[in-house]
């Protein structure tokens, strides 16, 4: 009985969030598809042939993982810290918060939103990708783990971002300068192993380099780092964050006066 | 055992200001219940306790027996609530909003459904079940927040302020849906108002909170019947040994030659005048006494015409 009502208020408001970035699919679900194109044929047709194989890669073919990880983290994090920001902004998260709903259903379902978002937006990509160039998948479990984990990790992310926000501005701080930049120099572009010694031990301390190394793996075979390193990373995040959210929403951080 | 308890409840917002202070109450199982205070008096905290939305500095709160800290999931269950505030998505539909709610308490679509045709249709909302909610008008706001705190069959159904801002004939019918709630289902209700008209109408039993304190808490009747009675103090002529027997009046003798006398609504002073008379007492002066709840109700219907100037 516990487990069957505990189940419908997970698909509840799992649902409800799926619903939401559906219903304003024009400014969730086309604005990625449209930027990541760009960059394909500004990074992939016009200006990659000049830059010549990375790592016995085409340039297109080397990026176009990162891309597709680039879209999924933010549109993940962003999912989540704007849904549970308006929620709180609305009020309406009271709805939930009179109800029994455990806290532990509160997070997955949020989580579950952002998740969905995420790789949807990762699946649109990659169908965006295949018009500029072919793709091969050496490994799909370690694709479709490495994208699910990433996720739920920056799904997570997004929703302590959401907990601590008390302002429509606090939601883009952390995606413009934080997610953007780690992004942007965790290899999306380029192989750290071209990087002088200083600056590739730099990078080897951004964690999203690891995602999007393994995601890369997962695609073309080849990664700069030991992927079970980033599978035991992202693990590690997913636990700590997902431990840190109970206890905000435990102790009604941001949500109880 | 009580539809609702709060043991000792205290709450100092985040800023320092108090809003309760030791409130004691009880709530008696299909009771209706009205909560009556000036505006700022602590009404909504109490309610926010009660249901979870806001942190408690102290105290404790059963509902229908079940305490809200070590038994969440049952006294969660039981309890419905109409909050001050538009508190829906509005970007929602109106049967999106109730549907959800029912999810929250984990009540299968089926079911939900069957209690979402009923309650729309019993609050006149059921050929507005597509409407986007932020489409609808205050009146049905309102509404469609009692629809939602029904679905999954509270017996504690709690509303503040549920008819500010609605006509009156509106008003009335809103009235007359939680009587029928109330009655025919059950339920306890308890609900804040400014309008005293309202909770004269509706509420068996009214606690009057001030400042954090509840400073009355009584039946209805006995509390219209002392708000109408009025105290007066004379002073008299000559010194009295003790208080003379006034046939019908109240009398209580506060010094020698002073007295202080009640006159209900149904009395007159020719009548004190005259019972005076006859026991032979004279009269040098007269005032009337002014008294902490006529003057919380002052304040009340000050506010209250503020609003809206009522039938
Ligand atoms: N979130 C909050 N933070 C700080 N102070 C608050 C908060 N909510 C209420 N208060 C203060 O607590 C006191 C009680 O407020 P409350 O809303 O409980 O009154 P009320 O009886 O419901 O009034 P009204 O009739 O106007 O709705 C007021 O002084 C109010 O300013
Ligand atoms: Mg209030």
């Amino acid at each position: 009985m516990y487990w069957r009502r505990t189940l419908i208020a997970l698909a509840t408001i799992a649902g409800k969030e799926t619903h939401r970035y559906l219903r304003i699919w024009i400014q969730t679900l086309v604005p990625p598809a449209i930027t990541m194109a760009l960059y394909f044929v500004i990074f992939g047709n016009l200006i990659g042939p000049r830059i010549g194989p990375m790592e016995g890669y085409s340039y297109i073919d080397f990026i176009v993982p990162g891309i597709i990880m680039m879209a999924v983290i933010t549109n993940a994090y962003t999912n989540v810290v704007s849904s549970f920001f308006g929620a709180k902004f609305q009020r309406h998260i009271e709805e939930i918060m009179v109800s029994p709903t455990p806290n532990a259903v509160i997070l997955l379902g949020y989580v579950a939103g952002g998740v969905g978002r995420g790789l949807l937006i990762g699946l649109i990509v990659t169908i965006v990708s295949l018009l500029f160039t072919r793709l091969q998948i050496h490994s799909i479990p370690v694709t479709i783990s490495v994208v699910f984990l990433t996720s739920v990790l920056f799904s997570l992310g997004g929703f302590i971002n959401g907990v601590f926000a008390r302002k429509f501005d606090d939601i883009s701080i952390v995606p413009t300068f934080i997610l953007t930049p780690l992004t942007y120099l965790g290899g999306v572009f380029y192989s750290v192993s071209m990087l002088p010694d200083f600056w590739r031990g730099v990078s080897l301390l951004n964690p999203i380099l690891y995602m999007v190394d393994a995601f890369r793996y997962g695609i073309l075979g080849t990664s700069d780092i030991n992927i079970w390193l980033a599978y035991v990373l992202i693990l590690g995040f997913i636990a700590l964050l997902g431990g840190f959210s109970l206890w905000l929403l435990e102790r009604g951080i941001g949500l109880r006066g | 055992m009580k539809a609702l308890t709060l043991r000792n409840l205290s709450k100092t917002y985040k800023g320092g200001v108090t809003a309760l202070r030791q409130v004691n109450l009880d709530v008696e199982q299909g009771d209706f219940f009205g909560l009556l205070g000036p505006n700022g008096a602590g009404k909504s905290t109490i309610i926010g306790i009660v249901s979870s939305l806001v942190t408690r500095s102290g105290g404790d709160v059963r509902v229908m027996g079940y305490d809200l800290d070590t038994q969440p999931w049952e006294a969660k269950g039981l309890l419905g609530l109409v909050p001050q505030e538009f508190n829906f998505n509005h970007f929602e539909t109106v049967e999106q909003v109730v549907l959800n709610q029912a999810g929250y308490y984990g009540m299968p679509r089926r079911q939900a459904r069957e209690r979402l045709e009923r309650f729309l249709r019993e609050l006149s909302l059921w050929e507005k079940r597509r409407a986007v909610s932020r489409t609808l008008s205050g009146g049905m706001k309102r509404r469609l927040m009692i629809a939602r705190a029904l679905i999954h069959g509270p017996r504690l159904l709690i509303l503040d302020e549920p008819t500010a801002g609605v006509d009156i004939e509106v008003r009335r019918s809103m009235w007359q849906f939680l009587r029928k709630i109330n009655q025919d289902d059950g339920v306890t209700i308890i609900l804040t108002t400014h309008y005293l008209e309202e909770a004269e109408s509706l509420c068996r039993n009214i606690a009057i909170i001030d400042e954090g304190r509840i400073i009355e808490n009584t039946d209805t009747q006995s509390l219209l019947d002392r708000l109408s009675a009025q105290a007066f103090i004379l002073d008299t002529a000559a010194p009295m040994t003790a208080a003379p027997a006034l046939e019908g009046f109240r009398v209580e003798q506060l010094s020698a030659k002073q007295l202080e006398v009640e006159v209900r609504k149904e009395q007159t002073l020719s009548a004190l005048f005259a019972a005076l008379q006859r026991v032979g007492i004279e009269v040098t002066s007269m005032k009337n006494k002014s008294n902490r709840l006529e003057e919380l109700f002052i304040r009340l219907v000050e506010q209250n015409d503020g609003i809206d100037p009522g039938p």
